[in-house]
């Protein structure tokens, strides 16, 4: 493993209690709400937080074993940072933001500013190269940020929430770019979020972490289809899919999925809970997309006055419901039913 | 699931649009005045044919000489000093620290005379500290480092004040990241920390300068007043002053006084908003 962490820190009252481990060419996202204790995770394995309890190696090396009295400071770690906002330093050209951890690593002025050039390139940021980094877009400001960090060619990268300082539409276009810009990097990759878009679109393995501890690792497909706990079935209860999209079809496993606007190639597919009627018969009508299923699973989400309803089939898929609609069709463990969502409910983001 | 920038109510400052009362007009008014007509009594008074004369002679370029000197050199300690002191005080939590921030602030409220007296205790031939200072063979009284240590003591505290508020504000997370780019702690001091502070170190500095070329009631005190060794341009212009050469002493102020006013218009807009 490229990445193994067990960790234990407290921050004031906040107990993180975690672990974490990312092979090499692996991306995992680490997906949870705000205060879920991600950020401490990532500064923990930065060296920007030593832990109290457990061990954090890299690579071949335990940078950080409070047992053993060791502690790697950060500077002496193989770990690239992309911070949320980016941090990149205003005082500095972008390509000197670039340089600066070739400079600081021993590398000539000139030497490092070719390669800092050649990283921008790659990144495909074009401005001028005294731009200073107030000049740039949030998206250009964001791909500094990650030839900054990779730069120093670290065996793990961590991302703080590299896409949430960024507008809808830049998010959509920059999360795509990322995807392709992380493909050649050898080291394991570490992706902080709270938005599960972010999470499916681009980890090859998501850990959830709640109150600071893991509560569900696993693949996208896993983690979407078989939640652990009400926790993670809420924050992708959303119904996340990953496809192929063919025009208006998304190709989903061996279902099919009529969206309203058509896409090319891979697409997320986001179908929400609300939007998903349940029919005891095969429906006619305005719907386009219907599957036969089986129920799973009905849960009373006492909060809403709502009941969760999952149902197994071509397309493993969430209702929400009313009450009284499980009353009306005799919803239970185990019958057949079918599931049915208006196109117009179904949305594609592009990966 | 963007980032909204949510509407905030913004807060009412700057500008009032109605009609200002005239009683408070009139007290700003003469509020102002304060510091404008002995300005203008001074420009009004000014005896331009001799001004250059003035200026010129030996003794006046001997003063102003001395003044640049010794304020340069405080000005250089209070920077040596000051900013480690202010990057202490800052970042580092001590049991004290409010007492050492009140000790380095004192002198700004403190009457310069009551500085002088007590560096005249602590650093004077039989001092405190002078005592040993005078078997070194080193002795502040009545010699130019006196003077440099009565302008330090005075002059300091502006340099470390906005020194201090500016580590104070500057975001950590930069240095952070700094420091996961392989930058040492020094490294990212020297990289990082200090290009962020530098318009308040700049700010700082000036204003320290300033002050250390005006002082007066500590030099006199703990230096003296002895010509080409103490005798700072305020005390000559005091001098001149008491020997009845009002052209002179009015002509020396002038200097003084365009000085000030170059610091303070240079420092305007960009570096004292700073502050």
């Amino acid at each position: 493993m490229s990445v193994d962490a067990t960790v234990k820190v407290a921050v004031g009252a906040f107990v993180l209690d975690a672990e974490l481990e990312a092979a090499d060419g692996e991306m995992v996202a680490v997906l949870g709400p705000n205060g879920a204790g991600k950020t401490t995770l990532l500064r923990a394995l930065a060296g920007l937080v030593p832990i109290d309890e457990g061990s954090i190696s890299i690579g071949d090396t335990i940078v950080d074993a409070p047992a053993h009295g060791r502690f790697v400071v950060p500077e002496r770690r193989s770990v690239g940072v992309v911070f949320q906002n980016y941090l990149l330093f205003e005082h500095l050209s972008a390509l000197d933001n670039v340089a600066f951890g070739l400079r600081e690593r021993g590398v000539g002025r000139v030497a490092a500013r070719t390669r800092a050039r050649a990283l921008l390139r790659a990144v495909g940021v074009d401005v001028r190269e005294a731009a200073r980094p107030r000049e740039l877009s949030g998206g250009q400001a964001q791909r500094v940020a990650l030839a900054r960090a990779l730069a120093i060619e670290p065996e793990l990268l961590l991302l703080d929430e590299p896409l949430a300082a960024l507008d809808v539409q830049t998010r959509v276009d920059t999360r795509r770019q990322l995807r392709a810009m992380l493909q050649d990097f050898a080291g394991a990759r570490i992706l902080v979020t709270h938005d599960p878009v972010d999470a499916l679109a681009l980890a090859d393995r998501i850990v959830i972490l709640e109150g600071g501890r893991v509560v569900q690792t696993g693949t996208p497909d896993e983690v979407t289809t078989r939640p652990r706990s009400q926790y993670v079935a809420e924050l992708v209860g959303v119904n996340l899919y990953r496809g192929h999209a063919d025009g208006v079809e998304v190709h989903i496993g061996s279902a099919v999925v009529t969206a309203a606007e058509p896409a090319a190639g891979e697409v997320i597919t986001i179908i929400p809970p609300n939007a998903v009627v349940l029919h005891r018969e095969q429906p006619h009508g305005s719907a386009r997309n219907a599957w036969r299923g089986r129920v799973r699973e009905v849960e009373h989400l006492g909060t809403r006055g709502r009941v969760r309803v999952r149902v197994d089939g071509p397309l493993a898929i969430v209702a929400e419901v009313t009450p009284a609609a499980v009353r009306d069709l005799e919803l239970a463990e185990g019958c057949d039913v079918w599931a049915a969502v208006k196109a117009t409910e179904v949305e594609t983001f592009p990966v | 699931m963007t980032t909204e920038t949510r509407p905030r109510v913004a807060p009412r400052r700057g500008v009032a649009n109605e009609r200002v009362p005239t009683f408070v007009l009139v007290l700003a008014a003469f509020g102002a005045s304060i510091f404008v007509i002995p300005l203008v009594g001074l420009l009004w008074r000014a005896p331009w044919s001799s001004a250059w004369s003035t200026l010129s002679s030996d003794e006046a370029m001997t003063a102003l000489r001395l003044s640049l000197v010794t304020s340069l050199v405080s000005t250089a300690i209070a920077v040596i000093f000051g900013v480690p002191l202010a990057w202490v005080q800052a970042r580092v939590a001590y049991p004290g620290r409010r007492i050492v921030r009140a000790f380095t602030l004192l002198p700004m409220v403190l009457p310069p005379v009551v500085g002088g007296i007590a560096l005249l205790l602590a650093l004077g031939k039989r001092g405190l500290v002078g005592q040993y200072l005078d078997h070194v063979g080193v002795h502040l009284p009545f010699h130019v480092l006196g003077a440099v240590a009565a302008e330090t003591f005075v002059a300091m505290p502006f340099l470390v004040l906005t020194v201090e508020a500016a580590f104070r504000s500057t975001d950590r997370r930069f240095e952070e990241a700094a420091r996961t780019l392989g930058a040492s702690r020094l490294s990212v001091f020297r990289r990082v920390t200090l290009p962020a502070i530098r318009p308040s170190l700049i700010a700082g500095a000036v204003l320290c300068w300033a002050r250390a070329l005006g002082e007066f009631g500590a030099t006199i005190t703990f230096a003296g007043n002895t010509q080409g060794k103490t005798q700072t341009l305020p005390l000559f212009v005091y001098v001149k002053l008491e020997e009845g050469n009002t052209d002179a002493a009015i002509v020396l102020s002038l200097l003084l006084l365009v000085i000030s006013l170059v610091v303070l218009v240079s420092l305007r807009d960009r570096w004292l908003s700073a502050l």
